[in-house]
């Protein structure tokens, strides 16, 4: 049905999977990618017509994936950039698989980590597998190449990724919407070997890959995704040239920041990328008529990279490589402008003090309350590691808490007291939430267990997936303790508080009961997320 | 016809309920939109800012340039401050005038607000004041909207198309009050 609609980026590719017929979506929490699952599990409660749920990790996610698509059926899996870091080895073996069902993988970068530990670029990724990977611009494109994306998985039978940044997730612009497509009917894969990674049906696959470069590289050379023009000044006076010197290659977002200067520029010639692998014929016939080429890509300089090589061309190129544009840190219009010869744009200023206002904990937030409780608890210790994860209690390490010393990755909190025990420090405390620690802080205390460490877990257990937005937990908060006392850990050293100032000197001393105790103990802070529970009253109060 | 905003508050005064509200009243208008906002950890208690962008044809970037916005639309006064470089030299402010502290540095409120007066026909607007005389402390937001609308190319019955639209679905006396907290916004003067 054609509509139009505001959408964001994110909503976009939702409804670009819906009507390509999706019959799947596996997913995880990750800003900025939450967003398509949200849209997705909305549609699926109101109108049914396709299976949507939210995954324990973005690898269990991914794998779930691949069984729907082994049946026949259309997939999306979501999630942010090192999301694909949980999911790279189903994610890379999944290239060798002969694709039956279109799988289309949503990754969304975060450019200037806005809310993230570092600014990965997909593409290599993609490229790294050697599957194919859409990058669309804008929301309208988001649309349509979601659509086009499981109709290319299905042709070429290869996983295809849709690469997006927050700054087009989570931006809002009208979409165009078109017919919806029937889901395919279920009819598992032909071939098991095809689906068969034993060293020796491996092989075959994996020469089956490097042969099928070739029909990618022609699809990617003939593309309308990859587009070339000669850009004439806006005042033809302004240039005597008839043919261009210079030029321009964009991908992705960066081609947007580039139109709104383009009229300021001399004639010039542009090539836009957003369908890899690159197109290196074209890039090659593009690059060998001029003499300069400005290189704008939104994320690390992935092409840039590639045209630069290690013996340098003759061409002028100017990207992220040369200081041409910051290395780190999103695109805007106004970093590009002095790669592109284009003067500065000054705003208004103050010379007023104006003092950050950086994030931090809700007031009240239950977390809050377990800091106090153990910095006291830790103080009287001559030297105390505590580790930490990848939540909203990451705000720990601010004032006035200052409770928590790393953050490195999800789940990597009780690995890392585990590793610090072992090395001989106490007491270790691992802070983690519920919801890291069902994704991946189960298989650590699995590991401190077998070799009995030394150390305490605090789970911060706030009933949410909090930071993403209060999704819900894959096991609800009841679940924790039988899952904790299965994996083995002394039941007598699974310990239950609530954090709130009035239990706070009752709750220091059984944080300093559990790091005395000389083995695993497992410390679970137990009080809902402020926000999750107004939102759960304001819904029941309105049914 | 082009109009940028920046649009500033604090996370969880509601930003992006303003900007969906003159996001609402652009389309039915028929014009472009273009609205980016910040979700995740940047949102918890911190400076939040989205950039919306309006106009009759294409609008390719979701950013704004510095020195290019028409307006600073403001729910708090210390972060009506925070991106004045993208301002425009004609630019204006408006702001509403009760500061959010949650910061031990946060600057003395008289200094600030002087501050904001500088600025080219800066509004400071008492949208807790209006929002309490139209009768619900929540209308702050719509006040806000209806101190910016006199700005926005947009009329005045479009935003209350736009607010039927999106508060419809919650009963008459909800879009009332909140076309009541508008009006009191859009009469306000400094």
């Amino acid at each position: 049905m054609n509509e139009e609609r505001v959408l964001l980026g994110d909503e976009a590719v939702a409804q670009g999977a819906i009507d390509a017929g999706l019959s799947s979506a596996y997913g995880y929490p990750g800003t900025p990618s939450t967003e398509i699952m949200e849209y997705l599990l909305e549609v699926a409660d109101k109108k049914g017509g396709f299976f949507a749920a939210w995954s324990s990790n973005e690898k269990t996610a991914y794998e779930e994936a691949l069984g729907a698509s082994y049946a026949g059926k259309r997939v999306l899996v979501t999630m942010k950039h090192v999301g694909l870091n949980v999911a790279a080895d189903p994610f890379v073996n999944s290239a060798l698989l002969d694709i039956k069902g279109g799988l289309v993988l949503a990754v969304a970068d975060d450019p200037g980590m806005h809310s993230s530990q570092n600014e990965q670029d997909s593409r290599f990724y993609a490229d790294f597998a050697k599957i194919i990977c859409l990058e669309p611009r804008n929301q309208q494109e988001a649309y349509a190449m979601t659509r086009r994306a499981f109709d290319i998985s299905e042709e070429y039978h290869v996983p295809v990724m849709l690469r997006l940044v927050t700054r087009l997730a989570h931006s809002r612009a009208i979409v165009r919407t078109g017919a919806g497509k029937e889901p395919n009917p279920r009819e598992k894969a032909s071939d098991v070997k095809g689906w068969m990674l034993l060293p020796a049906t491996a092989r075959r696959n994996w020469s089956r890959l490097l042969e099928a470069q070739k029909g990618f590289a022609a699809l990617s050379e003939t593309s309308p995704y990859n587009e070339e023009r000669i850009v004439a000044p806006a005042n033809p006076a302004d240039s005597a040239a008839t043919e261009p010197e210079w030029g321009v290659i964009t991908t992705g977002l960066a081609r947007n920041y580039y139109q709104e200067a383009a009229a300021e520029l001399p004639l010039h010639a542009h090539l836009h990328i957003s369908l890899y692998p690159a197109p290196e014929e074209t890039l090659r016939r593009f690059c060998q008529k001029l003499k300069k080429v400005v290189i704008l890509e939104e994320g690390n300089p992935f092409i840039e990279k590639q045209l630069r090589g290690i013996i340098a061309p003759e061409l002028e190129i100017r990207g992220k490589m040369d200081g041409a544009l910051p290395l780190t840190g999103e695109l805007t219009p106004d970093t590009i402008r002095p790669a592109l010869g284009l003067p500065s744009r000054e705003g208004t200023a103050t010379d007023f003090t104006l003092p950050g206002r950086p994030p931090q904990l809700c007031q009240g937030c239950p977390h809050g309350d377990s800091y106090f409780a153990l910095n006291d608890a830790v103080k009287d210790y001559e030297e105390s590691i505590v580790t930490a994860d990848i939540g909203c209690y990451a705000l720990g390490a601010l004032p006035p808490y200052q409770s928590i010393e790393t953050i490195v990755c999800m789940g990597a909190s009780i690995g890392m007291a585990k590793g610090a025990a072992e090395a001989g420090s106490h007491p270790c405390v691992a802070v983690i939430g519920d919801s890291t620690f069902l994704h991946s802080g189960v298989t650590a205390l699995v590991d401190a267990v077998a070799c009995g460490t030394n150390m305490t877990v605090l789970i911060l257990d706030n009933s949410a997936v909090a930071m993403t937005g209060g999704q819900t937990t894959i096991l609800p908060s009841s679940a924790l303790e039988r899952v904790i006392a299965g994996i083995g850990v002394h039941p007598d050293h699974i310990r239950t508080f609530v954090p709130l100032k009035k239990n706070h000197d009752d709750n220091v001393r059984l944080l300093k009961e559990e790091m005395d105790y000389p083995g695993v103990s497992v410390v679970i802070a137990l009080r809902e997320c402020l926000e999750t529970a107004r939102k759960r009253k304001k819904s029941g109060a309105a049914q | 016809m082009k109009y940028d905003i920046v649009l500033a508050g604090v996370g969880g005064q509601g930003v992006l309920s303003v900007a969906a509200v003159i996001a609402q009243a652009s389309m039915l208008e028929g014009l472009q939109v273009r609205q980016s906002e910040v979700h995740g950890m940047a949102q918890r208690g911190g400076a939040v800012v989205s950039h919306m962008r309006i106009a009759h044809g294409d609008i390719p970037g979701d950013l704004i340039g510095k020195g290019n916005a028409e307006l600073i639309l403001s729910m708090e006064p210390l972060e009506s401050l925070r991106y004045l470089p993208y301002l425009a030299e004609k630019g204006r402010v408006i702001t509403a005038s009760a500061p959010l502290v949650n910061i031990p540095d946060y600057p003395d409120e008289r200094e600030l607000l002087a501050e904001v007066k500088k600025r080219n026909q800066a509004l400071i607007v008492d949208a807790k004041g209006l929002a309490r005389e139209a009768g619900n402390m929540k209308a702050t937001n719509m006040v806000m909207v209806g101190a910016a609308s006199r700005e926005l190319p947009l009329s005045r019955e479009r935003f209350h198309e736009a607010i039927k639209g999106l508060f419809g679905v919650k009963g008459t006396a909800v879009v009332e009050g909140n076309i009541k907290a508008f009006e009191l916004g859009r009469q306000a003067q400094d």
